[in-house]
């Protein structure tokens, strides 16, 4: 079950904003609204599930209602109209009370110019939560040094905010959001005010955090890059509304309109898509075959050379048909012929990363997991082909039939 | 066509009447414990020999700023009981410290909710432009008649005309708190008071203790104004001179209040500074 859902999510800003939800239903735009009620729609109607663990990455251009929409799953911002469901419970419906055990137990927020106490210390900032909460002192500071640890500030606690650099300042403020063990984390652009070099460094470690805490974040940013790169999902605001919410790669794939098409045209694929979003299926042979085998093999199929592998799929080298001739003629062993310095890559390993090991060897890449097995194999033209915007699915097609 | 005078005079004292007659108890409750704050405070300050409070002065102003305060401040004191002032010196002084602690007491509480407020800000922002710009003679009046005459009327017609920047600057310094750190507060759960401990408070601290020490200055400005209406203290001293042409001690009484003046300010400044490095 999805951990936070919005429904019909919708915040009008001006006099009477009820007025403007009628208008809305009709399909009105944000412009049409203003210029007849002067009501400014911040955020239109949004629709979006949350699964527990992801990354959700809410993105778009300042003015587009991002934020207000992150504020509005809190009650920051109090939305006009629609529903707010936490684990199933309507958040709008909560008591003050109730709301604030909300904000203390279930959410946490990192703020984008980091909003830190500049009367407190660190320590004091980060335990801030957890004060709010009545936790005793000892107890809440304890819980307070573990999570100065985990962002990797140990030894400043005693510092004042403006003694540290705006990077530091930032992972004090994601320590303060990840102090009280929320369940969600909003994080509102909080990495926008950082520069890029630092920011690429919080990044890493919101994903390390990440697959460390199995956190749910909502993150906000205005960067398709920094979207592309930590979202799971990724929902592309306009106007106050959603414009379309997908991966990474469908955005960037089948983008739904005009809009995101533009948007997204600029990205630079070969820092985005993987290894395994271009490889292709690598034709193999098993190691105890002979060099006859093989050479028939390739020969049935057209191809110029093998993936040697083991019974368990590990790859252990290529074998070309020049190498099986030539075995064949000295009465060699596969294992004997094969070529073992055969490039390879994690699938993980992003396209620009790759470019480098294909203009070194005559072989494709071929993509191994963790435990060494042979995933697949990278051909340029199937890069080629996604990097000028064709699916990925085409481009492993293109190759299959050629 | 002459349109006939508004009667405000009459209407004025009627009013005047009306509260005398009816507030009696109220008038009378805050006569007993203004009236006793003050003679508390005097007694205190003139139990201790002058030396010995000349040293605490000078010990207090050492401890809060430098050196060099703490020299003025054992200097001046010891000029101003050289010239036979220190008696009533203490009595302002106890007069002046009553009528902040109570203009605090009021004032800071008065600018929280209008901080918090905008209606509260909007009844309570013309009444202080009100009290500052009527001129103080006029308090003096109704302070006679509801108080009878001595150093309570002097007392509350110096906390009307201090009290405005305490108020005014708790309001401004709470309102001047980044947005964004209010919304941090609110995200982690925070209770109202919670907030206004814990955050607006603190930060707005410096303008505050400003405000406090701009009242502390205004209600020293007073003395003089209230020692028309019977305060004792190194005023009464300055007026007395004033009706009698008396211009050398007009200046030495007035003097000591030049000195008392710098002495508070100096040190509620220090504090300020204090809490503005913290």
């Amino acid at each position: 079950m999805a951990i936070i859902e919005a429904k019909r999510l919708t915040k009008i800003f001006g006099a009477d904003p009820k007025k403007a939800i009628p208008l809305l239903d009709k399909g009105w735009s944000k412009d049409k609204i203003f210029a007849e009620t002067k009501l400014t729609v911040g955020v239109n109607q949004a629709d979006f599930a949350i699964e527990a663990g992801q990354i959700f990455v809410i993105m778009g251009l300042s003015g587009s209602g991002k934020s207000t929409l992150v504020r509005l799953l809190n009650r920051l911002i109090e939305p006009t109209s629609g529903q707010v469901l936490f684990n199933g419970t309507d958040v709008l419906r909560m008591s003050p009370e109730q709301l604030r055990q909300f904000r203390r137990k279930n959410v946490g927020m990192v703020f984008q110019k980091f909003a830190l106490f500049p009367h407190r210390t660190v320590i004091q900032n980060i335990e801030y939560g957890l004060e709010v909460q009545g936790i005793d002192k000892k107890k809440r500071r304890e819980m307070a040094m573990e999570s100065l640890e985990l962002v990797g500030l140990k030894g400043w606690e005693n510092s004042y905010p403006d003694q540290l650099s705006g990077g530091m300042q930032q992972r004090v403020g994601l320590a303060r959001g990840l102090a009280n063990d929320p369940d969600v984390l909003l994080m509102d652009e909080a990495f926008s005010a950082l520069d890029p070099l630092i920011r690429k460094d919080m990044q890493d470690e919101l994903l390390e955090l990440q697959a460390k805490m199995k956190k749910t974040i909502v993150f906000i940013t205005h960067d398709l890059n920094e979207a592309l790169r930590i979202g799971d999902q990724i929902a592309l605001m306009k106007d106050g509304s959603i414009v379309q919410i997908g991966s990474p790669e469908e955005i960037l794939m089948q983008p739904a309109n005009k809009y995101v098409e533009r948007f997204v045209e600029d990205v630079d694929l070969s820092k985005v898509l993987t290894a395994s979003h271009v490889m292709v299926k690598a034709e193999t042979i098993t190691i105890e075959k002979g060099p006859r085998v093989a050479l028939q093999f390739m020969r049935d199929r057209g191809i110029s050379s093998l993936y040697v592998v083991d019974k368990m799929m590990r790859l252990l080298g290529v074998i070309t048909a020049d190498d099986a001739v030539h075995a064949i003629k000295n009465g060699l062993k596969l294992e004997e012929a094969m070529q073992r310095e055969a490039p390879s890559a994690v699938p993980e390993t992003l396209l620009h990363e790759l470019f480098e090991l294909m203009s070194n060897s005559k072989f494709p890449v071929s993509v191994i997991d963790q435990s060494g097995r042979l995933k697949g194999i990278v051909i340029k033209g199937a890069v080629l082909a996604a990097l000028s915007g064709n699916t990925v699915l085409e481009a492993g097609e293109r190759h299959e039939t050629a | 066509m002459k349109l006939p005078k508004i009667p405000l005079a009459d209407w004025i004292e009627w009013l005047e009447g009306w509260l005398e007659t009816n507030l009696e108890p109220l008038f009378g409750f805050i006569r007993v414990v203004v009236g006793e704050t003050v003679n508390g405070l005097e007694a205190a300050l003139s139990w201790f020999p002058a030396i010995v409070l000349i040293l605490l002065f000078t010990l207090l102003a050492w401890f809060i700023g430098k050196w060099k305060m703490a020299l003025f401040t054992l200097i001046g004191l010891f000029v101003i009981e050289n010239l036979g002032y220190w008696s009533q010196t203490m009595q302002t002084l106890a007069l002046v410290l009553t009528a902040a602690f109570i203009s605090v007491l009021i004032g800071v509480p008065t600018g929280i909710l209008c901080a918090r407020y905008n209606s509260i800000q909007k009844i309570v922002t013309p009444v202080l432009d009100f009290m500052q710009t009527m001129p103080a003679f006029v308090y003096l009046l109704p302070a006679v008649t509801f108080f009878s005459l001595g150093v309570v009327p002097g007392v509350i017609s110096s906390i009307i005309f201090a009290i405005p920047p305490t108020i005014r600057l708790t309001n401004l310094g709470i309102r001047q708190v980044p947005e964004e750190l209010v919304e941090a507060a609110d995200a982690f759960g925070s209770t109202p008071a919670q907030k206004l401990f814990k955050l607006q408070l603190p930060i707005a601290k410096p303008t505050i203790m400003a405000g406090i020490n701009q009242t502390i200055m205004l209600s020293l400005s007073m003395v003089v104004i209230a020692s028309m209406i019977g305060a004792q203290g190194v005023g009464a001293y300055v007026y007395r001179a004033v009706t009698q042409g008396n211009t050398g001690v007009g200046f030495e009484a007035g003097l000591a209040i030049v000195i008392l003046a710098i002495i508070l300010d100096r040190l509620t400044q220090q504090v300020i500074r204090k809490t503005n490095t913290a």
